[in-house]
C-alpha cells in the first residue's frame, strides 16, 4: 500500500498499488544494438491489438514513416543515420566513404516539406510538425547536383570478402514503446481511474472508463500516450495485458526476429542487460549504455528499458525524465499558500475604510 | 540547386552561418567539422529592444534531437481549457466579492458577485464537458477522488463550489416570487439558503482559483512544470482582479471601494508572479516571452495596469470604473491564454525538454564528480 516512496524513489509498484501476493514484475528489455529495423514489432502489435492505421505517410526521416509513439502506434522503430568516426565507434577506416553519397535516403527538400507539415496520424497530438523545419532539414545531407552511380549490389555473402572496408557511417535503430514507469505520471494524474496498475506492475488504460480528458498526455515525461481523434480516448501499449495474464509473450517480443525486444521478469532482464552492456564495452562499443533500467532514476525505473548506442535525445527520448508528481506535494503547498493569500486579500479589501 | 544553398538560407537568429547538416542525429546549426550534430538553442533571449539588442550574452545551449520532433506531447486541450482557466477564476473572484459585499452591507456587490459566479460556473461546466474526448462520460470524473490527480481534486472542488454558488445565485430571485402559497414559502426559505451557499462558495473559491495552477504544473510540459511555484499566485491574483472587474462593472461608485482594493492587490499578486515566471526560469521562461504567448501576456500586463489605474484614479466616475472593470476582465483572459499557450509552445520544441534536463545531469555530475551520462545516480 501507499508508502513514503509512493510518489518518488525506488519501489515495487504492484504491492504499492495494493496487490497482495503480486506476481513478479514483468518488463521489456529492448537491446537496440541488435535491432535490424524490420518493424515486425510494429506490425505484430497492430495485428494483435487491432490498432487502426496511422496514415500512410512519408516523413522524410530515413526509413521511419511512423514518426513516433501515438495512440495508433504502440511500438515505433526509430531510424538514425549518422557518421560515427568522431564518436569513437567501431570503424577501421574512418572516412572510407568520403565523397560517396552516404547521406540519408531523402533530399533536404523532402525533409523541409515533411518536417514543416503535420502528419495526420488520426491522433492528437500525434506527430506534430518540427518547430524548426529548416533546422530539421539540416539533418539531411544537402542535395546533390545530379544522380550518382552507387555501384552494384554485392553478390557475395556478407563478411566473405575479408578486406571490405568499414565505413564511418552507422545506422541506429530502436524500437520504442511505453516505459511502464515505476512512478507513472499518466496513471497518477488520471482523474477517472481509467489508467490502472496491473498485478504485473504495468500500466493499462481501461477503454470503457476513459472519458478523453487528455490529462495523461502532457503528463507523460516520454510523450508516449496519445488520443485517438475519432474515438476521443487515450491509448497506449498495454504490454499485451491480455496475453501475459495467460503466460504468453507480448506480440512485439514474440515477433522480434533478433531478440532485440526481450520480455520477462524485470529483475532477470536487468541482470541480462547489465551483462550485455559489459560485453559490448569489452568489445569496444564504448557508447553502449542502459536507459531506464535504474530504480534510482527520476521515474523509479522503467518497466520497459533500453540499451542505447548514443545519447537518449538522439532517439527522441528525454535525457533525464522525472515524474512530474514528485513535486505534487510541493505544488499543493504553494497553491495552499496562494489560496490563503487570496482569502487574506479579500479580507483586507473589505475590512478597509468604507468607500 | 547547388549543395550549399539549402543549408545557408539566412536564419534570423544565427550567430554564425549554419553549415550543412550531417545526417542522422538531430538538428545541425552549429556543427564543428566532423563533430557531432548539435543544435544551438540560444538561452536567455530577450524581447526586442532589450539590453544588447537581439543578441544574447549567454552562451548558446547545444542539444540534439530526433529529426527536430518534440519529445513530450503537448496537451490536447482546446481553447476550452484556457477559457475555463479564466471562467473558473472569475467564478472564484465573484463568489468572494459576493461574500464580502453581503457581510459588509453592499447589496450591489453581493448581487453582482452571486450572478457573476453562477454565470461563470455555467460557462465553466460547458467548457469542461465540451473539451472531453467523450463528453457523454463526464460523470466518470466523479468515479474516484484521487489526491494524486489535480483534475480529480479540481472536479470535486468545482462541484462543491458549483452547488453552493448556484444556491446563492438562485436566492437572488427570491424577491421576484409571490408572497403567498408554496412559492411564498420558497421566498422565505431562499435567502438563508442563499447566504449559506454564498459563504460555502467563498470557502471553496480560493481552492477553485488556485488548483488550476497545479493542474497545469503537474505535467511534463516544461514551462508549466518549471513555473509551479509561482503559477498559483498568478492565477489567484488574476482571479481576484477579474472578480474585482465584476464589482467595478456592476456596483455604483459608493459600493465599489472593496472591489478597487481587490483589483490593486490582485493585480500586484498577478504581475509579480508573472514577472517571476517570465524571468527566473532560464530557458523555460522563453516560451512565455515569445510568439503568441508573449503577445498575450504583454497585452494582459498592459490591460491590468490600465484597469488598476482606472479603478484607482477614476473612482468618482461610473463610466471609468466600468471600463476599468472590463479592462481587468480582459487582462485576466489574456493572461490565462498566454500561460496556456506558453506551455504548449514549450512542449512542441524539443529544446525545452532536452536542454534543462542536460543541465540537470551536468549539475548532478559536477556535484557527484562522475560521468553525467550515467543514469544510475540519484536525481537531485
Amino acid at each position: 500500500m501507499a508508502g513514503p516512496n509512493s510518489l518518488y524513489g525506488p519501489l515495487d509498484p504492484a504491492p504499492d498499488a495494493g496487490y497482495v501476493d503480486a506476481p513478479p514484475r514483468m518488463g521489456f528489455f529492448t537491446d537496440t544494438s541488435v535491432c535490424i529495423g524490420c518493424k515486425a514489432c510494429e506490425v505484430a502489435c497492430k495485428e494483435w491489438n487491432l490498432i487502426p492505421d496511422d496514415g500512410f505517410n512519408l516523413l522524410g526521416q530515413s526509413y521511419d514513416n511512423t514518426g513516433g509513439l501515438t495512440a495508433n502506434s504502440w511500438r515505433h522503430v526509430a531510424f538514425i543515420e549518422q557518421p560515427v568516426a568522431d564518436r569513437g565507434g567501431s570503424t577501421d577506416t574512418p572516412g572510407a566513404f568520403a565523397g560517396l553519397p552516404v547521406g540519408p535516403s531523402v533530399s533536404a527538400h523532402t525533409a523541409v516539406v515533411a518536417a514543416g507539415s503535420g502528419q495526420d496520424m488520426g491522433t492528437d497530438p500525434g506527430i506534430p510538425p518540427a518547430v524548426d523545419a529548416l533546422a530539421a532539414a539540416a539533418t539531411i545531407a544537402p542535395p546533390r547536383a545530379e544522380p550518382q552511380f552507387l555501384g552494384m549490389p554485392g553478390t557475395d555473402l556478407p563478411g566473405r570478402t575479408p578486406d571490405a572496408p568499414r565505413s564511418d557511417f552507422r545506422w541506429l535503430m530502436m524500437s520504442n514503446v511505453c516505459k511502464h514507469c515505476t512512478h507513472a505520471a499518466c496513471l497518477d494524474v488520471c482523474p477517472t481511474g481509467a489508467l490502472f496498475r496491473t498485478e504485473f506492475g504495468t500500466v493499462v488504460v481501461q477503454e470503457d472508463i476513459c472519458n478523453g480528458c487528455g490529462y495523461c498526455i502532457p503528463a507523460c515525461p516520454y510523450g508516449v500516450i496519445d488520443q485517438r481523434q475519432d474515438d476521443g480516448r487515450a491509448w497506449k501499449c498495454t504490454m499485451c495485458y491480455d496475453r501475459i495474464g495467460d503466460g504468453m509473450t507480448p506480440a512485439c517480443a514474440k515477433a522480434c526476429p533478433t531478440e532485440s525486444i526481450q520480455y520477462g521478469e524485470l529483475d532477470e532482464l536487468r541482470a541480462r542487460a547489465q551483462h550485455r552492456v559489459e560485453k559490448l564495452h569489452e568489445q569496444g562499443v564504448d557508447s553502449a549504455r542502459l536507459y531506464g533500467e535504474s530504480p534510482d532514476d527520476g521515474v523509479g525505473g522503467d518497466g520497459a528499458f533500453f540499451l542505447l548506442l548514443d545519447e537518449p535525445e538522439v532517439y527522441g527520448l528525454p535525457p533525464d525524465p522525472i515524474v512530474t508528481t514528485r513535486d505534487l506535494p510541493d505544488m499543493y503547498k504553494r497553491a495552499g499558500i496562494a489560496a490563503l493569500a487570496m482569502a487574506a486579500t479579500v479580507l483586507a479589501s473589505f475590512l478597509g475604510r468604507r468607500g | 540547386m547547388r549543395p550549399r544553398e539549402e543549408a545557408e538560407r539566412p536564419r534570423d537568429d544565427s550567430v554564425s552561418p549554419p553549415p550543412a547538416g550531417r545526417p542522422g542525429s538531430g538538428l545541425a546549426r552549429d556543427e564543428a567539422p566532423g563533430g557531432p550534430v548539435r543544435d544551438v538553442a540560444r538561452k536567455g533571449r530577450r524581447r526586442g529592444g532589450g539590453r544588447g539588442g537581439d543578441r544574447s550574452m549567454v552562451p548558446p545551449a547545444e542539444f540534439r534531437s530526433y529529426y527536430g520532433r518534440p519529445i513530450v506531447k503537448a496537451a490536447v486541450w482546446h481553447h476550452d481549457i484556457a477559457a475555463y482557466l479564466f471562467t473558473g477564476g472569475l467564478a472564484a473572484g465573484s463568489a468572494l466579492l459576493a461574500a464580502g459585499g453581503d457581510a459588509t452591507g453592499r447589496p450591489a456587490l453581493r448581487r453582482a458577485g452571486r450572478v457573476g459566479a453562477l454565470g461563470a460556473v455555467l460557462a465553466s461546466t460547458y467548457f469542461l464537458v465540451n473539451d472531453l474526448g467523450r463528453p457523454e462520460r463526464f460523470l466518470h470524473m466523479l468515479r474516484v477522488a484521487k489526491p494524486t490527480s489535480p483534475m480529480s481534486m479540481g472536479t470535486w472542488i468545482f462541484s462543491a463550489f458549483g452547488v453552493t454558488a448556484g444556491a446563492a445565485a438562485v436566492a437572488e430571485a427570491a424577491p421576484l416570487l409571490p408572497e403567498r402559497g408554496l412559492l411564498g414559502v420558497a421566498r422565505k426559505l431562499l435567502p438563508p439558503v442563499g447566504t449559506a451557499g454564498q459563504y460555502g462558495a467563498a470557502v471553496f473559491a480560493p481552492a477553485l482559483a488556485t488548483y488550476t495552477a497545479v493542474l497545469l504544473a503537474d505535467t511534463a510540459t516544461p514551462s508549466w512544470h518549471a513555473a509551479y511555484q509561482e503559477l498559483p499566485f498568478v492565477f489567484a491574483g488574476s482571479a481576484l482582479a477579474s472578480g474585482a472587474g465584476v464589482g467595478l462593472l456592476a456596483a455604483p461608485a459608493e459600493q465599489a471601494g472593496p472591489a478597487r482594493r481587490m483589483a490593486v492587490f490582485g493585480a500586484a499578486m498577478e504581475l509579480y508572479g508573472a514577472h517571476r515566471v517570465e524571468t527566473t526560469k532560464g530557458i523555460l521562461s522563453e516560451p512565455y516571452t515569445e510568439g503568441k504567448a508573449g503577445k498575450l501576456l504583454r497585452a494582459g500586463r498592459a490591460l491590468t495596469a490600465l484597469g488598476v489605474a482606472g479603478a484607482v484614479l477614476g473612482r468618482r466616475s461610473r463610466v471609468v470604473s466600468a471600463l476599468s472593470g472590463l479592462s481587468l476582465l480582459t487582462a485576466s483572459l489574456a493572461t490565462r491564454f498566454g500561460i496556456f499557450e506558453g506551455g504548449l509552445a514549450s512542449a512542441r520544441d524539443p529544446k525545452y525538454t532536452v536542454v534543462p534536463q542536460r543541465e540537470r545531469l551536468a549539475q548532478r555530475a559536477a556535484s557527484n564528480g562522475s560521468d553525467g551520462d550515467a543514469k544510475t545516480q540519484q536525481p537531485g
